[in-house]
């Protein structure tokens, strides 16, 4: 466990360094420990995969008091098992229409395009993280041989629902916006709606399926192209 | 009536909600919004609306009072020019408008009472990238009736000329070194805190990327985690980005430390072009400091028209 100073206000706690279901639960654990132990001083946690950081108000406390019950709090937690997670089934249609990169991928990794769909669909995820936009779930991890960098010129415009691969990493862009992400399908679940409740259909902890619909189908839960 | 070029409903910001990817917002100069509610006496957070570079013109349709603080836009009352950091009471009908910036580019609009939108997760500060607070998620929009009470009965209340901020184009922002700064080898901190950057054309409420010296780091990217308010993050072309109120929650660049709101406020006045330096500080300079803006912040002794 480390400590330090990120901001005039905040505080970083990085708990390990890898991609890991059992370091997710300990995030998640310390999180919990850490809301208890600083009540109404904390302004706002960003959990992540190895680390939180912690936002408090520099009015009412300052950085040696939050250290100090940090410290304390996360000093008290036993080891976390990752728990079992809620599994979530998401449909994706697989296509070039919709996922502009599918082909381009699975060309550079050598695999023909439903290999690539067999390899994506084929493997559980966990949601690892949720941040960079409201709804944006970080999934991991994605098989070794469909793993990709990110385009050297990020789109200005990616489609809400569009299903991607960067690194390791899987997602749906919740909302239209620029991106750098692999695009290899479309899923017609909303992954952010303000208006519903929940607002998101997955949490982090979650376990994720993907499951490979046609085009008829994508189209009659709701998806566009 | 006319919208101006960005016009946000904003209040103190929406907090608490990172853990499902919503960013703050809030407004981007917090001394001038906090001074023109505390002169319309409002409640700290009421929202008013942030009017970057100007060119809003807006129609009572009640009896209120009203108030313009921050950037040196020219406020005009059926025509005739007003005094900004000064309470001006207004009739259902009168005509309001914000010309252009000369100099920064962010003020403050407040009514008393504040304006009345509804708040979304919290708050309704609008952030156009979410589609969140605000009157449908979006900046104003020709048409756009804001509703606001009659507040007519209260003090016109001014802030002395001689107390008023000025606006220049450069800002000195103080840092704490942190996140990945051991990463950053000690010639390049130098360069870093030694170098003069200009804001680029690439500067909004998320961000504002700056240009000059570029800075290398010894690691080109990190598992993503949390980006506080003014987190500097260096991508892989050593230009530095400032994050702001709309930032990203998470992200995997490298950051050299953060700096100081009271200083990003200051450079979120700057348009493209205006210069910037660094200078480092401790977490407890950062603190004192915090501690000395807010007590003068209320201290800020206020004036009462006397017609």
């Amino acid at each position: 466990m480390r400590l330090s100073q990120a901001g005039e206000a905040a505080l970083m706690l990085y708990l390990g360094t890898e991609t890991s279901p059992a370091l997710s639960a300990r995030v998640q654990a310390a999180a919990r420990a850490v809301e208890a132990a600083l009540g109404s001083d904390l302004v706002d946690l960003v959990p992540s995969y190895a680390s939180l950081l912690i936002i408090y108000n520099p009015l009412t406390t300052d950085h040696f008091s939050v250290g100090e019950r940090v410290r304390n709090a996360v000093a008290g937690l036993g080891d976390s098992e990752a728990g079992e997670g809620r599994e979530v089934r998401l449909p994706v249609y697989y296509h070039p229409e919709a996922g502009a990169d599918l082909e381009s991928l699975a060309e550079r990794a050598g695999l023909s395009v439903d290999d690539v769909i067999a390899l994506h669909s084929g493997t559980e995820y966990r949601v690892y993280a949720i941040g960079f936009a409201p709804g944006f779930a970080y999934l991991g991890q994605v098989d070794e041989r469909i793993a990709a960098p990110r385009l050297a010129t990020p789109r200005q415009r990616v489609p809400r629902g569009a299903v991607a691969i960067a690194d390791r990493q899987t997602a749906i862009y919740p909302a239209v916006s620029p991106g750098g992400w692999n695009l290899i399908g479309r899923c017609p679940v909303r992954m952010f709606d303000p208006a519903a409740t929940p607002t998101m259909p997955v949490s982090v902890g979650d376990r994720v399926r993907f499951e490979a619909i046609d085009r008829a189908r994508y189209l009659a839960l709701g998806g566009e192209l | 009536m006319q919208p101006g070029l960005m016009s946000l409903l904003q209040d103190g910001g929406r907090f608490g909600q990172q853990r499902i990817g919503l960013t703050t917002g809030g407004p981007l100069d917090p001394e001038a919004f906090a001074l023109c509610n505390r002169l319309l006496g409002n409640a700290p957070g009421a929202t008013a609306i942030e009017v970057s570079f100007g060119g809003l013109v807006l129609k009572a349709t009640v009896d209120t009072r009203l108030c313009v603080t921050g950037a040196e836009l020219p406020l005009r009352i059926n025509g005739v020019e007003q005094d900004r950091w000064r309470v001006h009471a207004v009739k259902s009908g009168d005509e309001i408008a914000l010309d252009f910036a000369t100099a920064g580019c962010r003020a403050y609009l407040g009514v008393a009472g504040g304006f009345n939108v509804a708040p979304q997760f919290g708050s309704s500060s609008t952030v156009v990238r979410e589609h969140i607070g605000g009157l449908a998620g979006d900046k104003l929009q020709p048409g756009d009736e804001l509703p606001c009470a009659a507040g007519s009965d209260g003090p016109l209340l001014f802030l002395p000329e001689n107390l008023r901020p000025g606006y220049s184009d450069h800002a000195l922002l103080r840092v704490i070194p942190g996140y990945q700064q051991e990463h950053f080898p000690a010639l390049q901190k130098r360069r870093f805190f030694n170098s003069e950057y200009n804001v680029s054309e690439r500067c909004d409420r998320m961000g504002y990327r700056l240009e000059g010296a570029a800075i290398e780091c010894d690691i080109g990217g990190i598992l993503s985690e949390g980006i506080c308010f003014g987190a500097i993050q260096i991508p892989a072309d050593g230009q530095p980005i400032v994050l702001l109120n709309d930032r990203q929650t998470i992200g995997g660049y490298p950051k050299i430390g953060a700096a100081l709101s009271l200083d990003v406020a200051r450079l979120a006045q700057l348009t493209p072009g205006a210069t910037v330096r660094f200078e480092a500080i401790s977490p407890e300079d950062a603190h004192n400091a915090l501690h000395l803006a807010r007590q003068r912040l209320y201290s800020l002794p206020l004036a009462e028209s006397s017609i």
